[in-house]
C-alpha cells in the first residue's frame, strides 16, 4: 500500500514537474504569440457576450483586454477561448487559455483542489431573490411556502436549501436548466420567486417588458467573490494578473481615468500615480513588462469604475449599483494594495 | 309519368354511365369519407379543427403578420409592437445572421467558407445523383474535396491561417455533420464486414470496438476528447479540439453504422454468398458485387436514421464550449441589447435542423424507391 502511494506521489510529482517546466514562461509564450488567450464564458449578460459582428464584450472581457494592453500593449490582441462551467479549468490547466476571466467564484476546493491561483476579486456577487411586486413581499424571511425557480446542479441550490432550513421555512423547488428557461417560467407564474446570483437577477430583470414591477429582495444569502485565475507554477505571470486588477482599482482610487491619464502623467504630483504610470520607479520592468503597462490599461480600457459602469453599471441595461464593489473609501470592498 | 315521357330512351346496353352517387366524389365525398364517416370521426374532426384553429392563427400572427424585421435593439422592437413581446422580433436573427452562419470566422476571409460550401454542393451531387454525365470522373473531385475544403477553411499554403476555434454556427454543424457522415460510412461498413468475418482476431477486435463505443454516451466521448486527452498527451502539445471532436463523432457514428450494416448483411440469404463462391469469386469481389449492394440497399433506412441522429447530435459540442448554432444563440441572448428573445432563436435553429433532416429523410425515400427491384411488396 505504502509503495503504491509513494509511487503515485512520485508519478504526480513527475507529471507536475513536467507541466511546470513546459509552462514556466507564459509571459514569453504570450509575447511570442502576440495574442492573449482568455478563458471566458459562452455568454453571461454584461460579463461576456458577442455583439452582432462577433466581437466579444463585457466586464470580464474588458479585464482580458486590460491584461492584453499590459502585456502586449494592444487591448484588441485577445482571443476568447469560450468554455462552459464544466470545461473552464481544464482549458486553463491544459494551456489552451493563459488566464481565466470568467465570472468564477473563488472557493477553497478550486484554489487548492483544482490547483489554480486566484488573484483578487473583480466582482463581489451573492445569491439573491427576485419576486413580483404584486406579492407585496419585502424580505426573504416572508417566503415561507413559496415556489422557487432554481438552476439545478449549482451552489445556489445548496445555499437555498440551507437558508430555508436555518430559518425554519419550507419551499417548493421548480428546477430549471438555464437562465432563459427561468425567465419564461418566472414570467408565466410557474414560480413565485427566482433565485440566482444578484448580478444574474438584475440582468434577467432588465429583459422584462415591465422591470419596474419586480423587486430584488435585500437579503443576500451567499458569498460569491468572482475573480481571475491562472495555473500553478508560473509566479511571474500570476503577479502580472494580480497587478493588472490592482492597477485598475488604484487608478480609480487616484482619479486616473482614460480621459485624463495623459494629463495625470504630465502634471500629477502624487508619487503613487507617477509610479503607477511608469514615470518614476521601475515597476514595469520588475514585472517583465514595459514601463507604460498600466498607462496602456487605463488609456485603452479605463479604470475599475469605468469598466464597471460601461458594462454593468446603472446606466446599462443590466443596471447594477456599485454596492459591495464600490471602492473601500466609498463603503465598498474594492481595495488595492499600494503601488510602492 | 311525365318523367318517363321526357327522358330519352336508349337501346339496351347503350345507356351512358350514371354519375357516381352524391357524397362519394369531390370535396364533399372526400370530407365525408375521411372526416365525418362516423360519430367518433365527427368528434375527432371537430376537436382537431378546434385545436388547429387555436394554434395556427396565433402562430402565424406571432411569426409573420405582427413580427418586426428591422430594429436596432429589443427595446426598439417592442416599441414597434402594439403590446410589447406580442410578436416575433426577427430583427435580432437578421442582425446576427452572419455569426449564426460563420461563427467568429474573420470577416475578410468569409468568402472561403462560401466557396467551400459551393464546392460541397458539387461534391455531393455526383454521390446523390447517379445520372450525372461523366460521373466516374467526378469521383476524383469528390475524393479530393475534403482536402480542398480543409485547406480553404483552415488556411496555410498561401491563405491566411484561421484557428479552428474561430469556427462556429451553421458552418460548424455542417463541418462536423458532413465529415462524420462521409467518413463513418466506409469505416462502419469495414467494421460490419470485420464483425461477420471468419478471422477470429479481426472479429474480436471489431466486436470490442463496436461494443465499447455503443456502451458509452457521445457526450462522454466528447468530454474525453476535450478534457482527458490533454492529460494523456505530453504537456505543451495541443491537438486541435475540432479535430478531436471530428474523430470522436466519426468513430461514434461508425459503430452504429456497423450494426445497421450487419443487420443488412444478415438479411441476405446464405444462398447468395454460396452462389458467389460457386462462381469462384474471391472474397472482396463477392462482397463488392453481390453481398454489399443488396445489404446496403436494405440498410438504407437505418443508415439514414443514424446520419440524422448524428447530425442532430452535433449540437452536443455546445457542452464542451464550442459555439454551434445553439451556442451562438445562447451567447447572443447574453447580449443585453437583445436578451430575452429566446423563442426567436430556438425556433430559427429548429427550422434549420428540420430542413436538413427532412431533406435527408426524403432523399432516403427516393433512394429506396429507385433501388426497389420488386422483391417485396410495397
Amino acid at each position: 500500500m505504502k509503495t503504491t502511494t509513494s509511487a503515485t506521489a512520485g508519478a504526480i510529482a513527475l507529471a507536475l514537474g513536467l507541466a511546470g517546466s513546459a509552462q514556466a514562461g507564459t509571459l514569453e509564450d504570450v509575447q511570442a504569440r502576440g495574442v492573449l488567450n482568455c478563458v471566458v464564458s459562452t455568454g453571461v449578460a454584461g460579463f461576456a457576450y458577442p455583439d452582432d459582428a462577433g466581437k466579444w464584450h463585457g466586464f470580464d472581457v474588458d479585464f482580458c483586454r486590460a491584461t492584453a494592453a499590459a502585456v502586449l500593449g494592444d487591448p484588441e490582441a485577445i482571443k476568447a477561448v469560450t468554455s462552459t462551467g464544466k470545461t473552464r479549468f481544464t482549458k486553463l490547466n491544459a494551456g489552451e487559455g493563459d488566464v481565466l476571466w470568467r465570472n468564477t467564484t473563488i472557493t477553497f476546493s478550486r484554489d487548492v483542489g483544482v490547483k489554480l491561483r486566484f488573484h483578487g476579486v473583480n466582482y463581489y456577487d451573492g445569491q439573491g431573490f427576485m419576486v413580483p411586486k404584486s406579492l407585496g413581499i419585502s424580505s426573504a424571511k416572508e417566503l415561507d411556502g413559496a415556489s422557487v425557480c432554481i438552476q439545478t446542479g449549482t451552489t445556489t441550490e445548496l445555499n437555498l436549501a440551507d437558508y430555508f432550513h436555518s430559518n425554519g421555512m419550507k419551499y417548493e423547488a421548480v428546477t430549471i436548466e438555464t437562465n432563459n428557461e427561468a425567465r419564461q417560467n418566472y414570467l408565466a407564474g410557474r414560480c413565485d420567486v427566482y433565485t440566482t446570483d444578484a448580478s444574474g437577477l438584475a440582468s434577467t430583470r432588465s429583459t422584462f417588458t415591465d422591470p419596474e414591477n419586480h423587486v430584488v429582495l435585500p437579503e443576500i444569502i451567499s458569498k460569491e467573490p468572482l475573480g481571475p485565475a491562472t495555473r500553478h507554477g508560473d509566479d511571474q505571470w500570476s503577479d502580472i494578473v494580480t497587478w493588472v486588477l490592482n492597477a485598475t482599482v488604484t487608478a480609480e482610487e487616484k482619479g486616473v481615468t482614460s480621459a485624463n491619464v495623459d494629463d495625470m502623467m504630465a502634471n500629477s504630483k502624487d508619487p503613487e500615480v507617477l509610479r503607477l504610470l511608469g514615470v518614476e520607479g521601475n515597476q514595469g520592468s520588475e514585472l517583465g513588462l514595459s514601463a507604460d503597462w498600466a498607462y496602456n490599461i487605463i488609456k485603452s480600457v479605463g479604470n475599475y469604475g469605468e469598466i464597471f459602469e460601461r458594462n454593468i453599471g446603472v446606466n446599462t441595461p443590466i443596471g447594477l449599483a456599485r454596492g459591495l464593489n464600490a471602492l473601500w473609501t466609498d463603503g465598498g470592498l474594492q481595495y488595492s494594495p499600494p503601488f510602492r | 309519368m311525365t318523367e318517363s315521357a321526357t327522358a330519352p330512351r336508349y337501346a339496351p346496353g347503350t345507356h351512358p354511365d350514371l354519375p357516381p352517387p352524391r357524397r362519394t366524389t369531390g370535396v364533399a365525398g372526400w370530407m365525408y369519407k375521411n372526416l365525418f364517416s362516423s360519430p367518433l370521426n365527427i368528434a375527432l374532426t371537430v376537436i382537431g379543427a378546434f385545436v388547429l384553429y387555436s394554434i395556427v392563427p396565433p402562430m402565424l400572427e406571432w411569426a409573420f403578420l405582427k413580427s418586426i424585421w428591422t430594429a436596432e435593439s429589443r427595446v426598439e422592437c417592442w416599441d414597434k409592437m402594439e403590446v410589447p413581446e406580442e410578436a416575433a422580433c426577427w430583427a435580432f436573427i437578421k442582425g446576427r445572421l452572419n455569426i449564426f452562419i460563420y461563427g467568429f470566422y474573420p470577416e475578410a476571409e468569409r468568402w472561403r467558407v462560401n466557396v467551400s460550401f459551393v464546392l460541397l454542393i458539387f461534391a455531393v451531387l455526383p454521390v446523390l445523383y447517379d445520372r450525372l454525365p461523366q460521373r466516374k470522373r467526378w469521383f476524383w473531385y469528390v475524393a479530393a474535396f475534403p482536402f480542398l475544403a480543409g485547406w480553404l477553411l483552415v488556411g496555410g499554403f498561401g491563405l491566411t491561417p484561421v484557428d479552428t476555434d474561430q469556427f462556429g454556427g451553421f458552418m460548424l454543424t455542417l463541418i462536423i455533420g458532413v465529415t462524420g457522415i462521409s467518413f463513418s460510412l466506409p469505416i462502419g461498413i469495414a467494421l460490419a464486414l470485420g464483425r461477420t468475418s471468419d478471422l477470429p482476431a479481426l472479429r474480436i477486435l471489431c466486436v470490442l470496438f463496436i461494443e465499447f463505443i455503443r456502451g458509452v454516451p457521445l457526450i462522454a466521448l466528447l468530454f474525453v476528447a476535450s478534457t482527458m486527452l490533454n492529460y494523456f498527451l505530453p504537456p505543451g502539445t495541443t491537438f486541435d479540439l475540432l479535430m478531436r471532436v471530428l474523430i470522436m463523432v466519426t468513430l461514434f457514428s461508425a459503430a452504429y453504422i456497423a450494426e445497421v450494416v450487419r443487420g443488412g448483411l444478415q438479411g441476405i440469404p446464405k444462398g447468395q454468398v454460396e452462389a458467389a463462391d460457386s462462381l469462384g469469386l474471391p472474397y472482396w469481389k463477392a462482397q463488392r458485387l453481390i453481398v454489399l449492394p443488396q445489404a446496403l440497399k436494405i440498410s438504407i433506412p437505418g443508415i439514414v436514421n443514424t446520419f440524422i441522429g448524428l447530425y442532430k447530435d452535433t449540437t452536443l459540442v455546445l457542452i464542451i464550449g464550442m459555439l454551434d448554432p445553439l451556442g451562438i444563440g445562447n451567447a447572443s441572448l447574453a447580449d443585453a441589447v437583445w436578451a430575452g428573445l429566446a423563442r426567436e432563436v430556438y425556433l430559427f435553429i429548429a427550422v434549420f435542423f428540420f430542413l436538413c433532416c427532412f431533406g435527408m429523410s426524403r432523399y432516403s425515400l427516393y433512394l429506396e424507391r429507385k433501388l426497389h427491384t420488386g422483391h417485396e411488396e410495397i
